[in-house]
């Protein structure tokens, strides 16, 4: 067969410098029955890189749950798709930009924001609403983390900031939530990854899926230039080395105004009609998507690259096949209808082009004047990758004894000063100065962003009448130094709070979305973390009734040889089916009922024992007060947290809470003052709260500091009103969870927390807001 | 009566603007393409919030020579009301409806949240279902709305009374301190001297229903369909 000459041969060597293995790349030539032409080689190097193949983690994540009644489409596509009632679907999906985000952090950013908006609006769904999950190095020094480390940790937190700010408030799409961590693991590499959800009609829904013989293959968006060849095979899926920075041309550089564009034109588009198919062109561009949709289609494709828009001259064609030019889609259209598509896309301003089409018989073929650049069957290439069962190792058993856990403080000692610095730490603090910097209310759907609620909820407007009934609910999770101690039980907490933040706004979790964000898999002890936090995830997600839908793995995310904690990240979308009825974290009134309800026990048994040393010691206060990070995450029960969920969404469909706000970081007594400070700041409510206090007592059998500050999960504090204090107790009891009134809103500024009679906690609600409001502003803006 | 909202490359608040008025208010309005010359025979027109064209330049400074642009100058220079929101405004003040130009922000970061601004004047088509001095809360979702203009120009909109909003407060008591960007004189809003021209940097098509954290913004599209109703029976 003839192939193009082309200048560089292809020996095993440049095989190698393109990431194949020798086995990898006697499978290329077995597929093809001859060796591969350079161009050939870069499509099978990127196509089978970790991060677009999934060859170590593909046997694994076939162990999660994926299906479901509410799952339209599961992964494989470009988002999750789950049926939200009346016609609608939601598309969702959370993806990782790591590497690109620490060589050039602010663009880095954008481009995780504009691919995951792509991936949305490319399933014909707008998107409404996007959320973070971030973790950075040390943002202050510490004996972990030089004074030096600390403001390249604030460089790079501001640049990403900027970044996903820049790109959201553009394109015109809310930034409502997420969450930001910090650990100095994640110093050299930090972790951007963003979520977005978008809405369409069931029957409008589009699939990359290339069908019809003979149909047009087209093109459209930014032109191709040589930025970002090779991002996701050198960049995302290899780990750090002294060289990197030197890969920051493998940045792609953001558009969000072409971006925005793209949106108004393709989704346009989709309405003539003439739309068959429609895949975007993020990782490894042009190459992913013509051979996975010709894939997908069990089709095969040819297209001309000398008629692929492109911005800069004498581009090969490896590197136009290569380019990850970021605002670019390939669409199939209908034969014959091509110019209704071409007309939508010229009112936008925007370039599209016919530049092949729809073929028989299974074989991509890539034509560059006149000759063949690359010919390939394009399943194999797609599907029969290849897939690795690599080496599991668990780490050797941490020999831990009870000198190594956090020593509880003597009985009566006063802990306001330490409760001050847990509330002025970075991962405790208000993060308002980081969510003020994006536009959280553009489109007029939030009824809850950052901060108010335990998920960020939008109200969904019907596409054609925009009548808004229900509403959705979305939070993400996910505690790396948990799942470095234990990261099956870290994993599955992952998904209990994030579907517990889901509930505490008074929505139904329905389905998630992971990123896993792992160390090295060719480190056996790393594959034994991923292995793990499967096992963890589907365990979790089963039990919670939250299949995955899809999601991103992000293995190499290490620096110098040292991994990153293994950090699964979750998202959990959830269904309000009345958007009048969201629950917020801020209390209302004085002299309501603060009650803290507690999933593992029933009112017939007594709480089980408040967290051991061992277990306390993995607690954001023993971290913070004691620099001490060991022992276990707290024991988890998915049974008592599936109770719980189900006894807060009944309580919030009976509209018996005046607010729910869930124990995490920080435990009950950072629960209580986050619900306290978002009193004064109400919104949505029609009432101005006065000045409240709070006067609490906490349980007698555990140490005070156990009491005030363990995260075992499973728990909720909400503020009732007393008339209905029955009717909620009586709710309680039904589903089996305990109901235990520990205290009440005042009048007046005094924040009291009692344990054994005597006051542990005795502040002003405002000194405490001091410490909590302004903390994170203070380090950042730091000289 | 018939509200146009303007569509840009780049608006990303024209639907907002949309819904403000055809949902929650019930009133007729269509959306006019920015290559449209012609306002579809609209009452009233609203230059919406977002990146008109990507706003790379500067705000605003590519939108000024659309040819919508050319059609919403004449229907001023006649009498017509024009609304220019966020980078509505910035527009009207490239092209020279409004005096003044957008700086950016005091601490050069985009910031969204919500603000406090106070209801200067009620003598415009725009506040006059307002109570003069009445305290609103809308949100600010921008990076580029420190208004500015050289003493001159200061006094005579002061003179003229044109500064119809100002930050403020909660309690509508101290203006520098309601202040989130650094605008001169608190101003967060502006008419022309004809009064038919306004902008504002807060976004009222944001705060339109409780649900949404305030409606105080329905004030203003209520204003100018009350305006439109007088203007109607005037000419009846």
């Amino acid at each position: 067969m003839a192939t193009a000459s082309t200048e560089i041969r292809v020996t095993p060597e440049i095989a190698a410098e393109h990431g194949l293995t020798a086995e990898e790349y006697a499978r290329v030539k077995q597929i093809l029955g001859r060796e591969p032409n350079i161009t050939e080689l870069g499509i099978f190097s990127v196509m089978w890189s970790e991060h677009c193949s999934y060859k170590s983690s593909k046997v694994h994540l076939k162990r999660l749950p994926t299906r479901g009644k509410l799952v339209v489409q599961g992964p494989g596509e470009n988002a999750g798709v789950v049926d939200i009632g009346d016609g609608l679907v939601a598309a969702f999906k959370i993806e990782s930009h790591n590497h690109p985000s620490y060589v050039e952090p602010f663009q880095g950013a954008t481009t995780g924001v504009g691919g995951i908006l792509r991936d949305i609006f490319t399933m014909g769904a707008r998107p409404i609403a996007v959320l973070d999950s971030l973790r950075f190095g040390e943002i202050t020094a510490s004996k972990y983390t030089s004074k030096e480390e600390a403001a390249k940790n604030r460089r790079i937190l501001d640049g990403v900031i900027r970044g996903i700010g820049s790109y959201g408030n553009c394109f015109g799409v809310p930034t409502i939530g997420g969450e930001v961590g910090f650990e100095p693991c994640y110093s050299q590499n930090p972790l951007v990854n963003a979520l977005a959800l978008g809405i369409a009609k069931k029957e409008e829904m589009f699939l990359a899926k290339a069908k019809g013989i003979g149909n047009p293959v087209i093109y459209v968006g930014a032109k191709t230039g040589r930025d970002g060849i090779h991002g996701a095979s050198l960049l995302a899926s290899a780990e750090f080395t002294e060289e990197s920075k030197q890969k920051r041309p493998n940045v792609q550089v953001g558009d969000p105004f072409m971006e925005k564009l793209l949106l108004e034109a393709c989704l346009e588009a989709m309405q003539t009609g003439a739309v068959v198919a429609i895949q975007d062109m993020g990782a490894a561009g042009l190459t992913c998507s013509t051979m996975e949709m010709a894939s997908r289609g069990g089709t095969g494709i040819e297209i001309d690259l000398a008629k692929v828009p492109q911005r800069e001259t004498g581009m090969t064609p490896y590197e136009i096949m290569l380019s990850e030019s970021q605002e670019r889609m390939l669409l199939v259209g209908e034969k014959g209808r091509e110019h209704e598509v071409l007309a939508v896309f010229k009112k936008w301003g925007l370039d599209a082009v016919v530049v092949g089409q729809v073929t028989e018989g299974g074989i991509a073929r890539i034509n560059n004047n006149g000759r063949i650049a690359a010919e390939i069957p394009a399943h194999p290439l797609a599907e029969e990758g290849p897939v690795y069962q690599r080496p599991i190792a668990a780490p050797a058993l941490r020999n831990e004894t009870a000198a190594d856990w956090f020593a509880f403080a003597a009985e009566g000692t006063n802990l306001t000063q330490n409760f001050l610095k847990l509330l002025a730490s970075p991962a405790i603090a208000s993060k308002r100065w980081i969510t003020e910097q994006y536009d959280t209310s553009v489109r007029t759907n939030t009824l809850a962003g950052p901060g108010a609620s335990d998920a960020a909820v939008v109200r969904i407007k019907d596409p054609k009448t925009a009548v808004a009934k229900r509403a959705l609910a979305l939070s993400t999770d996910g505690n790396g130094r948990w799942c470095q101690l234990n990261p099956r039980v870290g994993a599955m907490h992952a998904v209990a709070e994030a579907a517990r933040n889901v509930a505490c706004s008074g929505a139904r979790p329905i389905a998630a979305t992971n990123c896993l964000n792992f160390g090295s898999p060719e480190k056996p002890e790393v594959m034994w973390q991923f292995s793990e936090a499967i096992d963890g995830l589907a365990e979790a997600c089963t039990a919670l009734g939250t299949p995955i839908t899809g999601g991103n793995v992000s293995f190499y995310n290490e620096t110098l040889g040292k991994s990153i904690y293994p950090t699964p990240v979750i998202g959990v979308l959830g269904i309000l089916d009345d958007a009048s009825q969201v629950l917020k974290i801020a209390f209302r009134d004085e002299g309501d009922v603060i009650l803290l309800l507690d999933g593992s026990s029933s009112a017939q048994h007594a709480a089980p024992h408040l967290g051991t040393q061992r277990e306390f010691s993995s607690s954001e206060y023993s971290k913070t007060i004691a620099g001490i990070t060991a022992g276990e995450p707290p024991a988890i029960d998915l049974v008592a947290e599936k109770r719980l969920i189900d006894c807060l969404l009944a309580l919030a469909a009976e509209g018996a809470l005046q607010s729910a706000h869930d124990i995490s970081d920080g435990g009950l007594a950072v629960t209580l003052a986050e619900s306290w400070f978002a009193s004064s700041s109400v919104v949505g409510a029609q009432h101005v709260a006065p000045h409240l206090g709070a006067h609490v007592k906490l349980e007698a059998e555990s140490p005070a500091e156990a009491a005030a500050f363990n995260e075992r999960g499973a728990r909720a504090v909400v503020s009732v009103t007393p008339s209905k204090l029955a009717a909620v107790l009586d709710t309680a009891r039904q589903y089996k969870v305990a109901a235990r009134e520990i205290g009440q809103v005042t009048r007046g500024d005094a924040f009291r927390i009692q344990h054994k009679e005597r006051e542990v906690i005795h502040s002003s609600v405002e000194t405490l807001r001091g410490a909590w409001a302004h903390s994170l502003e203070r380090t950042l803006t730091a000289k | 009566m018939k509200f146009g909202v303007v569509v840009f490359p780049g608006s990303n608040c024209d639907h907002d603007a949309f819904y403000a008025i055809g949902n929650v208010l019930q009133k007729p309005v269509e959306f006019i393409w920015h290559q449209s010359e012609n306002l579809a025979n609209c009452d009233a027109i609203i230059l919406p919030g977002g990146f008109s064209y990507g706003d790379y330049l500067r705000t605003g400074a590519i939108a000024r020579f659309s040819p919508v642009m050319k059609s919403v100058e004449k229907f001023s220079n006649s009498g017509g009301m024009v609304l220019g929101v966020c980078n509505g405004f910035q527009i009207l003040c490239e092209v020279g409806l409004l005096p003044g130009a957008m700086m950016r922000n005091r601490g050069l970061r985009f910031i969204c949240r919500h603000v406090h601004i106070r209801v200067e004047q009620t003598d415009t088509p725009f506040t006059n279902a307002a109570t003069k001095g009445q305290v609103l809360k809308i949100p600010i979702a921008h990076s580029d709305g420190n208004y500015n203009c050289d003493e001159a120009a200061l006094a005579e909109l002061e003179k003229n009374r044109q500064v119809i909003f100002r930050y403020t407060t909660a309690d509508g008591s101290d203006d520098s301190a309601g202040n989130p960007n650094g605008a001169v004189h608190n101003i967060a809003g502006i008419c022309n001297r004809e009064r038919n021209v306004a902008g504002l940097m807060p976004h009222p098509e944001r705060a339109v229903e409780w649900a949404l954290g305030s409606n105080d913004g329905l004030v203003v599209f209520r204003s100018m369909v009350e305006a439109l109703v007088g203007a109607a029976k005037a000419t009846a």
